[in-house]
């Protein structure tokens, strides 16, 4: 792991890395629309309404997914103090946020003509809110603290103590009666989803995946700068005492 | 080596212990945490009348009589079921067999006035002709097979 802990090496792969994450995230997002809105079957009871699906479901899955690499990211950093796992999860949280909004945005739409109503506050979509307000939580305490290293400690643990909220968000469907529907796809008994729309469905959540990885590259590598940038600073401001 | 070992132990604790806390206070709440009642606990926890609920399975088979903009079905999870008296316009995919939720009080006579009625979609997705073939060939795995 601390081949990685090296800025220098970690920015020459993101560099390497992100043209071709780009280019595959913007060929899966387009086959993957052109194929969901264009060329799928219409649903045998939702009719049309159906395609929301192809975005919804592939921005939820991102929300716990990211929420979940921050988790990851937040343990390296506090047990092994890995240089950049913090800034992976700090880079990571508006991400998620903009994943869960679209859930929920979609979501309500879709919820209006299937079920009658924008909102319920049934287990499902009450702890996918409460996951948007710890992705809010998280980056305002990132800026509410000035040293970076304790802001880093305490975002950590917040990120962590978070994490009981995925497997409630994943299983709140199984567990309790919600107005939300039981999984389609990642089920034990297989997907309950003709194969004519899960092709398009994870083509599109494939492209979501590869465009988080292009965004938080960029992201993280913004973040090594700022923090290079910041020690040059202090670097030129002591520069004068030391001659002194 | 050591403080790092001391740390993993602590968060692995750390969240083992928040599991369990959260997992108690679920378990504690999981009559709050349920988004309606099904007929069989209507029936069987002989929920008062006039206490605001939501009631939620499937419209029974021939059992839904539309009176102007007035529609009684009997809603049922194949063991009990209970009639239920709406006023209002329904959600498009209403229909016998379908899952709904609906939300109201019940009568002194035990029917149930709901005043929102909500239909809930399950977890298959198919495109209609395969829907009408599986219909056909007798494999149908829809809802009012459940």
């Amino acid at each position: 792991m601390q081949r990685w802990a090296n800025p220098t090496r970690f920015l020459k792969i993101a560099q390497a890395v992100r043209p071709w994450a780009t280019a595959a995230t913007i060929v899966c997002l387009a086959v993957g629309l052109v194929l969901g809105l264009g060329f799928s079957p219409p649903d045998y009871q939702q009719g049309d309404t159906v395609r929301i699906m192809y975005v919804h479901v592939p921005a939820a899955w991102m929300a716990l997914f990211v929420y979940t690499s921050m988790a990851v990211a937040s343990a390296v950093a506090l047990i092994w103090r890995h240089p950049l796992a913090d800034l992976a999860a700090k880079a990571s949280a508006p991400i998620g946020a903009g994943f869960t909004v679209i859930a929920l945005v979609t979501g309500s739409l879709w919820g209006q003509p299937t079920w009658g109503t924008w909102w319920v506050w049934d287990a499902r979509l009450t702890s996918v809110l409460i996951l948007l307000f710890l992705y809010l939580g998280y980056i305002a305490l990132w800026e509410a603290i000035e040293d970076p290293q304790r802001a880093a400690r305490a975002t950590a643990i917040l990120a962590l103590v978070g994490f009981v909220n995925v497997p409630i968000i994943k299983f709140s469907v199984d567990w309790w009666n919600t107005l939300h529907q039981p999984a389609s796809v990642l089920t034990t008994r297989g997907p309950t989803i003709h194969g004519s729309m899960l092709t398009p469905l994870l083509l599109m959540a494939v492209g979501f995946t590869l465009f988080y990885i292009a965004i938080v590259l960029t992201r993280i590598e913004r973040e090594i700068l700022a923090r290079r940038i910041r020690a040059l600073r202090l670097l030129a401001s002591e520069e004068p005492a030391k001659v002194n | 080596m050591k403080p790092k070992r001391r740390r993993l132990l602590f968060v692995v604790t750390g969240m083992a212990m928040l599991a369990i806390a959260v997992g108690l206070v679920l378990a504690a709440f999981e009559d709050n945490l349920v988004f309606f009642n099904s007929p069989t606990d209507v029936v069987e926890k002989k929920v008062a009348p006039n206490v605001r609920i939501r009631l939620g399975g499937l419209v029974e088979q021939d059992s839904v009589l539309k009176m102007g903009t007035t529609t009684t079905f009997r809603v049922t999870d194949t063991r009990h079921s209970v009639a239920v008296r709406y006023t209002g316009l329904l959600p498009d995919l209403f229909r016998e067999g379908q899952g709904v939720v609906t939300e109201g009080r019940l009568g002194e006579d035990g029917v149930f006035l709901a005043s929102t009625v909500l239909a809930k979609h399950d977890e298959n997705y198919m495109p209609p002709e395969v829907a009408d073939a599986l219909k056909k060939s007798g494999h149908w795995m829809g809802e009012a097979a459940k």
